[in-house]
């Protein structure tokens, strides 16, 4: 029998099989930022034991740094101890590291991605759940936790117990309107935030293939939301030609070779996925969420639910407690909720694609008088990228905020966060209870649906305009 | 990191009746910027620990060691704080009836224990602990079973785990014996795999 593309990544990695143990798998790349290593490497410190492979990480600062006034020194003494920190162990463990105000510095999943350091067929990791993103180039990627990332650091391995694979197979063409971030919204509202719990997924179909590698990050990046930990799409040539000519790619004959590999990177045909689940592009619409986790989410065109309609007593349970939080009534039309901040960013969406879209709907008009739209690009690339095309104006003259890069108001780690009360259109990838600020309410929303919601004041889709 | 072996632990429970409890509840991001591994009770459950009705204020739950939660317990961001948080607070187990991934294998790093029980059992757990708070709970990994009162029921864990729990052994060492695999590996690496360093001009 075939394999699937997760197992065949998985194999290639095994250091060491061992009956009633579980699998050592090697690690090609490990990402690290400053809010889940600073335990990590004081492990090291203790045990005196080195960096295995520091040519194989890299750190970066983008959880705790602010986006206004990176140029001084960072204003929280305790937000200020943990960046230093970082830099002292990268410096201390010989770890390259793009620190603030370097070009390359940013969101580590955007950062991995723009370097050409994320490849097809590689297994990565990093101290942050969405490091399922890299999974758009069909490489194993997932996130772990600060002794895992003492454990990759000490010897460029983790021992994993194998997932079971599911296959979402999303066949049919995308009305204009509708992302790849609704593809994601739809799936986890139809399996539920655990329903990938302990599988690899496997993002499969015409749709899929016919999207850019940046959308195709936005679907990978959220699979955590969905309980799995990893999920991945099989490299083609969208994937090889974005890879080609960044400063890691491979050169010369190693790009031949890499190709080579690169291209056996899919499932076979005769392959058996544990499980498969079907969803019909053609019938999506904008989505959007309206309660506190990423499966709450309905069609932007419908009604806030009742929480009566499920049948489930723990999904109705839940949805009670979810709306007396957003403070949302059964039968509420969604495009009626009005929205005080809309920000545009994070490692879902803060990529130069999804600038280019929400500036393209912006361009020209005016962000509602009682709406604040910050926009955050996802890395100092990006930020630089924006501004060579005149995004940065287009934002700029809408009424929009233009801040320097970061996760920002996607977890309201730095002092970017929503006032209790406040309610917010995000482009992040969690809508948990006070995850952009305590007492903050979150819809999770597309780019274009940012947009068009800064626009208007109230939840909107470009069509609306 | 050393860790401390776990082979029994009687104490009481608490019962948290709420499902998808995200490691953002457990604790926000804010708390999030200590360079330690302790100090971090004081952000567990943050946001609900301001109302007083919240089951943590409870007298009735102040030396509980045991967290009975609902279904999908430590979904979301990655974060071992939410483990270190548990602990310092004083809790030796949790148990739900699914854990998201990360958070599962964080708290088995750590020696955090977390069983999973059938949401039927849950609710007459959380039945049993209301009706009578100070009664006493045993989660035993030799038998791989929790008991109370009468009751005696017993959940699955893994054998290489449940070993490495009860015998407090590191990970990193366990790997570290078998460096020898990892140096042969590395000599058939394929070599066009990106590096980091040196860092390009």
């Amino acid at each position: 029998m075939g394999k699937t593309l997760a197992e065949k990544v998985w194999e290639d990695h095994v250091v060491r099989r061992t009956t009633g143990e579980p699998d050592l798998l090697y690690i090609d790349l490990h990402l690290i930022h400053e809010v889940t290593s600073p335990q990590a490497f004081d492990g090291l410190r203790l045990s005196g034991r080195k960096v295995r492979r520091p040519d194989l990480t890299l750190a970066t600062e983008d959880h705790n740094v602010p986006t206004l006034d990176i140029d001084k020194p960072i204003a929280d003494p305790v937000s200020r101890l943990q960046v230093d920190t970082l830099r002292k162990n990268c410096q201390e463990f010989g770890v390259r590291i793009h620190s603030l105000g370097d070009v390359e510095q940013g969101i580590v999943h955007v950062v991995g991605p723009q370097l050409g350091l994320t490849q097809p067929g590689m297994t990565i990791v990093c101290g942050d759940s969405h490091t399922s993103t890299h999974g758009a180039f069909g490489a194993l990627a997932f996130g772990i936790g600060t002794s895992e990332v003492e454990h990759v650091l000490a010897t460029q391995t983790l021992p994993l117990a194998k997932p079971k694979t599911m296959a979402i197979n999303v066949e049919g063409t995308l009305k204009p309107g509708v992302t790849s971030k609704d593809i994601i919204l739809a799936i986890i509202a139809k399996i539920s935030t655990g329903g990938g719990q302990g599988y690899v997924l496997e993002y499969r179909g015409s749709a899929i293939r016919a999207l850019s590698m940046e959308a195709r990050m936005t679907i990978c990046n959220m699979s955590i939301e969905a309980g799995a930990r990893a999920g991945l799409i099989a490299p083609d040539e969208t994937t090889f030609e974005y890879i080609k000519g960044r400063p890691h790619a491979p050169q010369g004959a190693d790009w031949g070779a890499a190709i080579e590999y690169w291209k056996t990177l899919k499932t076979d045909d005769d392959a058996k996925f544990d499980k498969e689940i079907y969803l019909n592009a053609d019938e999506l619409s904008p989505f959007v969420t309206w309660g506190t986790n990423p499966g709450q989410g309905i069609p932007l065109n419908s009604e806030v639910p009742n929480p009566e309609s499920f049948s489930d007593p723990e999904e109705r349970t839940a949805a009670e407690r979810a709306l007396v939080y957003m403070d949302l009534a059964a039968g509420t039309p969604m495009k009626k909720i009005k929205i005080d901040t809309v920000f545009l960013g994070s490692c879902t969406n803060g990529r130069i694609e999804d600038l280019r879209a929400a500036a393209a709907i912006i361009k020209g008009k005016k962000v509602d008088a009682n709406t604040r739209m910050m926009v955050v690009p996802g890395s100092a690339r990006v930020r630089l990228q924006a501004e060579s095309e005149g995004l940065d104006k287009v934002f700029l003259e809408a009424g929009a905020e233009w801040r320097s890069a970061g996760c920002s108001m996607c977890l309201g780690m730095n002092p970017d966060q929503l006032k209790p009360g406040e309610r917010s259109a995000s482009t992040s990838n969690r809508n948990f209870e006070g995850r952009q600020g305590k007492g903050g309410r979150t819809h999770l929303v597309s780019p274009l649906v940012a947009a068009a919601t800064a626009i208007r004041g109230t939840l909107s889709s470009p069509a609306d305009l | 990191m050393v860790m401390e072996k776990f082979i029994s632990h009687t104490g009481t429970g608490i019962p948290l009746r709420r499902s998808n409890v995200d490691t953002d509840q457990i604790i926000p991001a804010v708390y999030l910027k200590r360079v330690t591994r302790s100090g971090f009770e004081d952000g567990l459950f943050a946001a609900w620990r301001s109302d007083p009705e919240f089951v943590l204020n409870k007298a009735e739950f102040k030396s509980a060691t045991i967290l009975v939660a609902g279904v999908d317990f430590g979904t979301g961001s990655s974060r071992e704080h939410a483990v270190w948080a548990l602990q310092n607070y004083g809790f030796k187990v949790v148990i739900s009836s699914r854990f998201a991934d990360i958070f599962r294998g964080n708290s088995l790093k750590g020696g955090l224990l977390t069983v999973i029980l059938p949401q039927v059992e849950i609710e007459k757990l959380w039945a049993a602990i209301e009706a009578d708070p100070t009664m006493s709970i045993t989660v035993d990994l030799e038998s791989k079973s929790v008991s109370y009162k009468n009751e005696r029921i017993s959940f699955d864990l893994d054998d290489y785990t449940r070993w490495r729990l009860m015998e407090g052994l590191d990970d990193i060492g366990l790997t570290m014996r078998n460096l020898g695999d990892v140096e042969k590996f590395e000599e058939k690496r394929a070599n066009f795999k990106p590096k980091t360093l040196p860092v390009l001009s």
